[in-house]
């Protein structure tokens, strides 16, 4: 077994790690805009590794699978942003420890 | 960066698919080669206006360069943000402490401001909702400093510094 298929292995298992956090951050954060913090950041980390771990292990897919995961994480975060922002806009309550919202007095003008 | 002309916008399109082309295919077979510049070509006369801005001088050595340092520094920055978010979650006190904060930027190009904006959705603890202007609104799961000055201080500075290189 050479070295590119333990390392492949190693970065799928960190891939599927980041995957079960983002699930408990969902199940255990109190309101719609931290649980996406933990939905686009785990999931984004979750999906490149897995998908480089794959690369790695079938030589033949390794750039293929470079640029997917370039543009997962060119395009992850322009729809986790356009999510939130959807979110508020819908009114989606926040949680009651929330200590600022800067974006209320600008819409609120 | 100046506003660039039709024919360099047209040809640094070309050369961007170019490159994808090459990589997606991995072949250097001279029929396929041709093919693809000529693909790459037309969609570039068809799309040019709507790709890029400044055209060719996005090539300038010096914005390659600093891209190039962006690009690790940036997946450490993701990495560090993944361990920080699981270190919440994970944690059974829950310590969060969420708000939406107001930052200032100082980019002008708006694809300064996008590389900007999802550099900090995908960083430490903070996702941006929105764009005004020169003002970002962004989500921080732990609020640390509640002015202006202080979350740009915290949140934009570390990037920015890359970014006016990139697109200044």
């Amino acid at each position: 077994m050479g070295i590119n298929i333990i390392i492949g292995y190693i970065l799928m298992f960190i891939g599927a790690f980041f995957f079960l956090l983002s699930a408990i951050g969902l199940l255990r954060l109190p309101d719609l805009y931290t649980r996406m913090q933990a939905a686009t950041k785990s999931t984004t980390l979750g999906a490149i590794s897995s998908i480089i771990g794959i690369g790695l292990m079938r030589e033949d897919i390794l750039i293929k699978s470079i640029i997917l995961a370039t543009f997962i994480l060119l395009t992850a975060p322009i729809s986790g942003s356009a999510l939130i922002r959807a979110g508020y806009k819908a009114k989606s309550p926040m949680t009651d420890k929330t200590v600022v919202d800067k974006f209320k007095e600008k819409e609120g003008e | 960066m100046k506003k660039a002309n039709y024919v360099s916008k047209v040809v640094f399109e070309t050369i961007v698919l170019f490159l994808t082309w090459i990589l997606l295919t991995e072949s250097f077979a001279t029929s396929e080669l041709i093919f693809g510049f000529l693909i790459a070509l037309v969609i570039s006369i068809g799309t040019a206006d709507l790709f890029t801005e400044h055209g060719l001088a996005h090539l300038n050595p010096k914005r390659l360069f600093y891209l190039i340092i962006y690009i690790p520094y940036y997946l450490y920055q993701v990495i560090k943000a993944n361990i920080q978010v699981a270190v919440i979650v994970l944690s059974p006190s829950l310590p969060i402490k969420p708000g939406i904060v107001k930052v200032k930027t100082n980019l002008k190009s708006d694809v300064g401001k996008l590389s900007l904006a999802n550099s900090i959705t995908l960083t430490p603890g903070t996702i941006t909702m929105d764009v005004q202007d020169d003002e970002l609104f962004v989500h921080w799961i732990k609020v640390e400093d509640e002015s202006v000055e202080g979350a740009t201080e915290s949140i934009v500075s570390p990037f920015e510094k890359f970014l006016k290189e990139i697109f200044s």
